[in-house]
């Protein structure tokens, strides 16, 4: 993956300045990192992928994720996410065309798996990583509910997560292609 | 010091005034100046007592509190979830000064313990490593002088009717700085990165845990794990004690508090790169991954909220930067566009940093409208307001380049203007 030649190309003033110093690193480093174990990088690791890798163990649906909302998450974003002093998380269907596009979980997020990441990493604000693994499917089964993608009862986990398909996912292009 | 010291040729209509004619000028003004000192014998008080002891960190002159980072705003119910700005206009050069380096982040400043702090690299990689601080200050470095731009800079140029904002009130998302720090693909390669791999997910060890996907061909271009800023180990809210650094892309992705970098062979789809920093077209489609912040130059004074005293000789000086390499030409308009002077490029102009521009301008005391537009080396042209406009939806907001005007009354006053 990473060829002389392509150091070379990419850090020539590295390699010019410091080989001539002392002779010895021409682009490599001294190679003074810690192995992980496969345990200890599942213990940091949080990113979920649009596919459903990363997600945890647990389970849970709209009716349970009402009362997680209401407790974490209506002060900033209003009853029913539609409202409050932040983001609209609700609504907006059909505005993305229109002279005042709402982009909203609903309207514009393309993947479900997106809601859940962000949840689990950044949310509730004043106490960010605080949602127990079934509290974060909840309220993500909530908010999904609130937009009209699935019913109140369905129940989200690891495998139903990534099976939703967000009503705007077809609208994205990639600008870059590795 | 009159206008009849100055022997300079117009370059442009309404006073723009030919280069060289300013470097003339400049000499001149300086043997007026410094002919007309007077030699007496009261000195300034300052010159009559002891000045003051050293210290262990200097700060600016009591004098010059007023410059500070302007336009702090945070989310409702928040105090870090927003940005403050690059004082554009109160500063000169290209290099911004550490603590004047505009913000913008998503649960305020973390205060971390470089002591507990660990950058661990995993994924598609051969081996998962964890490195400290202490161990990758014995890894080869390397410094660049680079901006760093935030991707929604300018984007309230995008209002119907033009604000009455101050340059760094419309264009303060922007600042460089000397980053110094271990090139990524050296720790890439250490891990072992296989050949199915094609991203990497970056992620912050901030409140919000910020996360961003990254190509792995831009991480061993030229990304760094910058650990130093100006010299000095990079402050707090620039991401102590580490941060992701991606020359010329959009500064969401220059991921601050970096502790964890996954490599994988599909972007993440992060909240930030899909509902956030995406750009919504008119047919309702959406951009995911625009990168590069698009080529730009702004006149940093005179600009919005200054005031020119009288007519005469004036300096017209800004920046001008391009995320895709090196500003090739800036010109300059004194008569809303209608004819443009090629302005003077300050050494170095370095690849994906600031430049910095000067000209010469003569105002006659008329109403007048400046505008600068810049040229990168790949020839990509700083586009008009109009022509952006034109090609976007209303919710396309961020990537603005546009050719900034600035407006100078019969009184002197500048304003924001769309021309």
């Amino acid at each position: 993956m990473f060829t002389p030649d392509r150091w070379l190309g990419t850090a020539f003033c590295f390699i010019v300045c410091t080989s001539a110093a002392t002779g010895t690193w021409a682009g490599e480093g001294p190679s003074l990192g810690v192995e992980l174990s496969v345990d200890e990088v599942a213990a940091v690791d949080i990113t979920v992928m649009p596919d459903g890798e990363g997600l945890p163990a647990g389970s849970g649906n709209a009716k349970a994720g009402t009362s997680v909302y209401v407790a974490n998450c209506m002060a900033c974003h209003g009853e029913k996410g539609v409202g409050g002093v932040n983001d609209t998380l609700v609504g907006g269907h059909g505005t993305l065309t229109s002279d005042r596009p709402q982009k909203t979980i609903g309207s514009y997020w393309p993947y479900a798996t997106t809601l859940f990441d962000y949840v689990r990493r950044a949310m509730p604000y004043q106490t960010p990583g605080s949602l127990e693994n079934n509290e974060l499917y909840a309220v993500t089964a909530y908010l999904l509910h609130l937009n009209g993608i699935i019913e109140e009862d369905k129940i989200l986990n690891a495998e139903t997560l990534p099976e939703i398909e967000m009503p705007n996912r077809d609208n994205f292009v990639w600008a870059y292609s590795p | 010091m009159t206008d009849q010291d100055f022997e300079m040729t117009p370059a442009a209509g309404n006073g723009l005034m030919e280069r060289r004619g300013f470097l003339r000028a400049g000499l001149a003004g300086g043997i007026a100046m410094l002919v007309a000192a007077p030699a007496t014998a009261d000195r300034p008080a300052w010159t009559k007592t002891p000045g003051t002891a050293m210290n262990g960190y200097g700060s600016p002159s009591r004098f010059e509190t007023d410059v500070q980072r302007v336009g702090i705003g945070s989310l409702p119910g928040t105090v870090g979830t927003g940005a403050s700005r690059t004082p554009l206009e109160q500063l000169s050069g290209t290099i911004t000064p550490s603590g004047l380096h505009f913000e913008r982040h998503h649960n305020g400043i973390p205060d971390i313990d470089p002591d507990r702090h660990q950058l661990i690299i995993h994924g598609l990689v051969e081996r998962p490593l964890s490195f400290s601080l202490e161990t990758l200050a014995r890894y080869p470095m390397t410094s660049r002088i680079q901006f760093l731009e935030c991707s929604g800079n300018s984007g309230a140029l995008l209002a119907p009717t033009p604000a009455k904002r101050t340059c760094s009130q419309l264009h303060g998302l922007i600042a460089a700085s000397e980053w110094t720090g271990v090139p990524l693909g050296v720790l890439l390669d250490e891990a072992g990165v296989k050949p199915e791999a094609r991203w990497l997910v970056a992620e912050g060890a901030d409140a919000a845990m910020m996360s961003r996907s990254v190509p792995l061909s831009k991480a061993f271009d030229d990304a760094l794990i910058a650990l130093y800023q100006n010299g000095e180990r990079i402050r707090p809210s620039n991401g102590y004690p580490m941060r992701l650094f991606l020359p010329g892309w959009e500064g969401n992705m220059s991921v601050k508090w970096l502790h964890r970098i996954k490599v994988t062979s599909t972007p993440a789809m992060t909240k930030d790169e899909t509902s956030k920093y995406s750009d919504l077209q008119p047919d309702g489609t959406a951009k995911l991954f625009t990168f590069p912040m698009g080529v730009k130059s702004v006149i940093t004074n005179p600009s919005g909220g200054l005031h020119m005293s009288k007519p005469g000789l004036y300096q017209i000086t800004g920046l001008a930067w391009s995320g895709a390499g090196r500003i090739n030409r800036v010109e300059v308009s004194a008569d809303g566009g209608k004819s443009w002077a090629t302005a003077a490029l300050e050494e170095p102009v370095l690849t994906k940093n600031l430049t910095r521009f000067r000209t010469a301008w003569r105002w006659n005391g008329a109403p007048a409208t400046l505008m600068s537009r810049a040229v990168d080396e790949h020839g990509s042209q700083q586009p008009t307001r109009d022509s952006l406009i034109a090609e976007r939806s209303r919710g396309f907001f961020y990537h603005y380049n546009a050719i900034q005007a600035w407006r100078i009354t019969r009184s002197g006053e500048v304003e924001n203007v769309y021309a």
